[in-house]
């Protein structure tokens, strides 16, 4: 953009803090903009008339506003899509964390706006990236409940939908089902499997393509435009869709290796999948001689919340084995069942059909702990320890049920031909999803939404719910990617990733990095984009070591600019500076929230929000540390297990991409300590000022960076 | 696409998914939330479990989202009157309570310093107060000031308008009634902590160290009472233990017959957080169940990892408070058979949900005043916590299936 307009805001403190006449001669004397004028207050009507009616005599062709925050009043300065807006911070992080009517304060606020002219200066309005074709299909993976709701949810919605089952029939594990736990009011009922009319209404719809005996070869492509190969019974068949859903369920833990519950050594010690079956089949028998059961022991938690097999929980297990113990009382009224627990888990309204079965006289539940399943005179007897009486117990009886968990199934089967891998990346337990808490459909892979069993263990009701809000979120990208727009986090950025190839070495750090495996490669390990696939964090262009990726409106240009735009002061002003990279996520609203609080900050420091730590290029550290700046301070989102990066991965490269940092370092012979990198969290504002102002005390005693003035 | 507008009523993490899910789909969507902020009771939670990460984390995100999107409408202090119509073509009447504050309002705060007036501030469940006019709490969206109404003495002092320099308070404001047009509603009205005074026996209200657990939610927080030091209320000291009481008025005939779902791992992330905050600092948990569901079992673990959270199976029976505020606990412990007193410093009752459906003739309600589904028509939903108690991550996947229903037909 070239003609800048610059608008300088008195409110809020801003004309009590600063010189506001000297800021207007830096902008429109040393920074040459196009016009520089300021207002009461220019979130007010006045204010935006005043910025609306330079847009409208078209004497400028973007905005810099110097004023709050810009996460503050975004709807107050928003020009449309064709008008760029920069948002110069002089509030939260200038006026209310400074020393007012001062002179580092001053040339503080005089150095964002330097900055934000700059950044304007060299940022574009992005052009939407529209792929040649486009397909508005989803492909639903998996024909279990999940997968059928999801299928059935989206064509509801308007939308064509191909499902696929690698078996014969749809249904899943949950056709195999005798009867289902209560799903509705008054939650007491054991209800036919919903999965039956659920399947029934999907042979309905007009919209909708079933493909049993079917899986995946291959898929290539991106969002709106995937290229799936198909293998139904031998037969190959290519097509194309926008989007997935993955709903291929779960599976119940292998029994096998519960040897320590008789499995395997006795047959009247069977899974819960297995007593289901039997109870379908309308006997409960016992396997070793055929005869009707007199009664049954449930072991709950079999090969769960168990450090030796799964960790977890598999949720539904407490509440199937609930059901089950209603079975018995249909199919054998006079037999018996007992129960030992952990804890007996039947959170929320589940809690009415555990009441419900309390009721029952020869149901005997207990927590416990199982110590041995013993074959003895033809029968079973378990011992149980730790109970609730206070006591350990011998209980013989004909069966033993164990409640095994679930088992994430098929994060393999997409046969993705994507450089990073043909699965899509799981987490702890196995489970192919990226945010649980707050993003529960993400997966690693965009356009591809986990539903279901899947993504963490569930039941049949949750997987109901799970399915329709994965469809939706498939349905959206749709939307989404057809407008040019990107998907979660950034929702909505029509920036997306450019390359500049003929400058590129096939290095392949972005192809490996990019935590969304938007990159494929050709032969030569050239990285081939999918824009349709990125997410816009940036990653890759702080991989870059020859810089030739950007955004229309954030790159390696604009930001090291804004860098190289500042004078650094002479060793002997005393007046360090310090580089603050934040991330915009969590960092950069944290410090707005510290001003807000009147912490005050260091004068020193100039905050530059990135889009992700992982999008910082060594380059701008070099740079900055080049032209004289004392310190780098990096403040990002916490990397690890429990990562809060937004792109998962951002942070957690930057550390390992630490090791180039100190090698900068050492080419400059500069101490490691200049740079630090810390996260922070979105709520942290106390911690703020301390870290921002010890670090600026570090570089302080540490002496000035030797560089200043070369 | 076949573009339609469709209601969210109440903007806590439910209804904000379900609006901004469906206008990032391409629909119109009105967002109407009865207090003068967004973010309902997960802006007022300290950590989410299992991750023990903070919530504004996720609302930046969410509020990045609605501000960006001209497609979602927020009304706010609104509150739903009526719905006329059927499916497709609903007609809604709400009612918006009078917004002293307009958006002039830059949040600069002058007018907080002559406000004369003090009141309970409900953000922080009573633990704190603020002036009549206040910020709800710093990334309250959007991010202007609110006036309390009940309190405010308005044009009999006025000191606020003319401290406020940008002519944002204007108390000539009315009750202002319109209609909106939509295809289809979802209801999102969230729930109510359930009054711990008719616990009796556990005294909340009358020992001032009994606190609930969303007050507990609040001590967390950073913008808590403490800046997240966890200090009691007599006396503003850390305690050198805490008790946590489970199933408090839940499982229970007398007061809430279901399970909250949330209040088991609420209690382990608290005393988690304690314990780190306070590393001489000892947690008891009496508990029914611990319902840990899925991998929530890791928070669990580590919560049996630390040899200084007790875990007690047996249900609280009575608590007496010694003069210096601190309390004895006595449940009897099912495992061992034995009656077990506790004196510790603080008291935390994990008090359960209550869900707060609008009275309407179309919204059909379950025993337990949760949403019945089975008995209302397709065209109006409701979404998470109108359903059933649940915990964040599961109100939110409902929320967003709720935005897929609401856009089909």
């Amino acid at each position: 953009m070239d003609k800048i307009g610059v608008y300088l805001c008195k409110g809020c403190d801003l004309s009590a803090c600063l010189d506001l006449s000297a800021l207007a001669k830096v902008a429109s004397g040393e920074m040459k903009a196009a016009s520089c004028k300021s207002a009461e207050a220019l979130c007010s009507p006045e204010g935006r008339a005043l910025i609306e009616q330079d847009l409208a005599g078209a004497s400028i062709d973007g905005v810099v506003i110097a004023a709050c925050s810009p996460r503050a009043k975004p709807e107050a300065f928003a020009f449309g899509e064709h008008v760029l807006v920069e948002r110069v911070n002089l509030r939260e992080q200038v006026a209310w964390c400074s020393k007012p009517q001062d002179e580092d304060t001053q040339m503080l606020a005089e150095d964002y706006l330097r900055m934000g002219i700059v950044k304007a200066r060299k940022s574009l309005i992005p052009v939407p990236y529209k792929s040649e074709s486009f397909s508005f299909k989803l492909m639903v993976v998996g024909g279990g409940v999940t997968g059928v709701t999801a299928a059935l949810e989206a064509s509801r919605a308007g939308y064509e939908v191909i499902l696929i089952e690698q078996e014969s029939t749809l249904g899943g594990l949950s056709k195999t089902l005798y009867r289902q736990l209560p799903m509705a009011t008054p939650f007491r009922q054991l209800e036919t499997p919903a999965v039956v009319a659920l399947i029934e209404q999907l042979g309905q719809r007009p919209n909708v393509e079933v493909l049993c005996n079917t899986v995946i070869t291959q898929v290539t492509g991106e969002p709106g435009n995937f290229g799936v190969t198909l293998s139904s019974n031998g037969q190959e068949r290519t097509l194309t869709v926008g989007t997935f859903v993955m709903a291929t369920g779960a599976k119940p833990y292998d029994a096998a290796k519960l040897t320590q519950y008789g499995y395997g050594a006795s047959p009247d010690v069977i899974t819960n999948h297995q007593f289901e079956q039997m109870a379908k089949e309308g006997a409960l028998v016992r396997p070793s001689n055929g005869k009707p059961i007199n009664s049954v022991l449930f072991i709950q938690c079999a090969g769960s919340r168990d450090a030796e097999h799964l960790p977890y929980c598999s949720t539904y297990c407490c509440g199937t084995t609930l059901k089950q113990a209603r079975y018995v009382r249909e199919l054998r009224p006079e037999a018996n069942a007992f129960i030992i627990y952990k804890d007996m888990r039947t959170p929320g309204l589940a809690e009415s059909f555990y009441r419900e079965m309390q009721d029952d006289q020869r149901l005997f539940l207990t927590k416990g702990e199982v110590q041995a399943v013993r074959s003895e005179n033809g029968a079973l007897l378990v011992e149980v320890g730790k109970t609730l009486l206070n006591d350990d117990l011998a209980i013989t009886v004909d069966l033993v049920v164990l409640a095994v968990g679930l088992v994430p199934n098929g994060a393999d089967v997409l046969k993705l031909k994507y450089r990073q891998g043909e699965a899509l990346p799981t987490l702890r337990y196995d489970f192919p999803d990226s945010h649980f808490i707050c993003f529960p459909y993400e997966t690693r892979r965009t356009g591809i939404y986990a539903a279901g069993a899947i993504r963490a263990p569930m039941t049949v009701a949750a997987s109901i719910d799970d399915a329709r809000g994965a469809a939706l979120k498939a349905i959206q990208c749709l939307e989404m990617t057809s407008r040019g727009e990107a998907v979660h986090p950034r929702s909505g950025d029509k920036s997306y990733t450019e390359l500049y190839l003929s400058r590129c070495t096939s290095c392949k750090r972005c192809t490996e990095e990019c935590p969304f495996g938007a990159f494929d490669e050709d032969e030569k390990g050239t990285p081939k984009p999918n824009p349709a696939r990125c997410r816009r964090c940036g990653i890759c262009m702080g991989a870059c070591p020859e810089r030739i990726i950007s955004f229309k409106n954030y790159s390696i240009d604009a930001i090291g600019s804004m860098i190289k735009e500042l004078e650094v002061p002479e060793e002997d002003e005393e007046k360090p500076r310090i580089l603050v990279l934040a991330c915009e996520n969590d960092a950069y609203p944290a410090i707005d929230m510290a001003g807000q609080h009147k912490l005050q900050l260091s004068a020193f420091v100039r905050i530059i929000p990135v889009r992700c730590l992982g999008s910082v290029n060594t380059v701008w550290i070099k740079d900055a540390l080049s032209k004289g700046w004392d310190g780098i301070l990096q403040l990002g989102c916490k990397p690890g297990d429990d990562y809060q990066c937004h792109f998962i991965r951002g942070s957690e490269l930057m550390q390992t991409r630490g090791e180039n940092l100190k090698e900068v370092l050492t080419k400059m012979s500069l101490e490691s300590e200049r740079i630090r990198t810390e996260f922070v969290e979105v709520s942290d504002w106390e911690r703020i000022p301390a870290i921002i102002n010890e670090f600026s005390e570090q570089i302080v005693a540490m002496g000035a960076n030797p560089f200043k003035g070369m | 696409m076949d573009k339609k507008t469709i209601l969210v009523v109440g903007a806590g993490i439910s209804g904000i998914t379900t609006a901004i899910e469906a206008a990032e789909v391409g629909h119109e969507v009105v967002l109407v939330e009865r207090l003068p902020y967004l973010g309902g009771r997960v802006a007022q939670l300290g950590r989410y479990f299992p991750k023990l990460c903070p919530p504004y984390c996720g609302l930046e995100i969410n509020f990045r989202r609605i501000k960006n999107n001209p497609r979602v409408q927020v009304h706010t202090s609104t509150e739903l009157v009526s719905i006329r119509g059927d499916r497709g073509a609903y007609t809604v009447e709400l009612l918006q309570k009078p917004q002293y504050v307009n958006d002039r309002c830059t949040a600069c705060g002058a007018c907080v310093e002559v406000c004369p007036v003090t009141r309970d501030d409900d953000f922080n469940y009573g633990l704190t107060t603020t002036k009549a006019i206040y910020l709800p709490h710093e990334m309250a969206y959007p991010y202007r000031y609110a006036i309390d109404t009940s309190v405010c003495m308005k044009l009999e002092c006025k000191k606020c308008v003319d401290a406020c320099a940008y002519r944002a308070i204007d108390f000539s404001r009315q009750d202002q009634r319109f209609e909106v047009k939509v295809h289809s509603v979802v209801l999102a009205t969230g729930w109510t902590p359930y009054d711990a005074t008719k616990i009796e026996n556990l005294r909340y209200g009358s020992y001032r160290n009994v606190i609930t657990n969303v007050q507990m939610e609040r001590l967390l927080a950073a913008n808590g009472p403490h800046q997240g030091l966890i200090l009691r209320p007599s006396d503003a000291k850390a305690p050198e233990s805490i008790a946590f009481v489970q199933c408090a008025g839940s499982r229970d005939d007398n007061h809430l017959p279901y399970c909250s779902t949330v209040c088991c791992l609420a209690s382990m992330k608290h005393a988690l957080e304690y314990r780190e905050r306070n590393p001489q600092g000892k947690a008891f948990i009496f508990y029914i169940d611990l319902r840990a569901m899925g991998r929530n079992e890791d928070v669990l673990s580590r919560v049996k990892a630390d040899e200084n959270i007790v875990l007690i199976k047996g249900k609280v029976a009575r608590i007496d408070e010694e003069p210096c505020g601190s309390l004895v606990v006595e449940a009897e412990d099912i495992l061992s058979g034995l009656k077990r007193k506790e004196k510790v410093g603080m008291v935390v009752l994990a008090t359960g949900m209550t869900p707060n459906l609008p009275a309407l003739d179309k919204v059909v309600v379950d025993e337990f005043g949760f949403f019945n589904a089975e008995a209302v028509e397709e065209g109006i939903f409701a979404a998470g916590c109108d359903k059933a108690p649940l915990d964040v991550s599961s109100a939110l996947k409902d929320a967003t299936g709720m935005a897929l229903k609401a856009i089909q037909g």
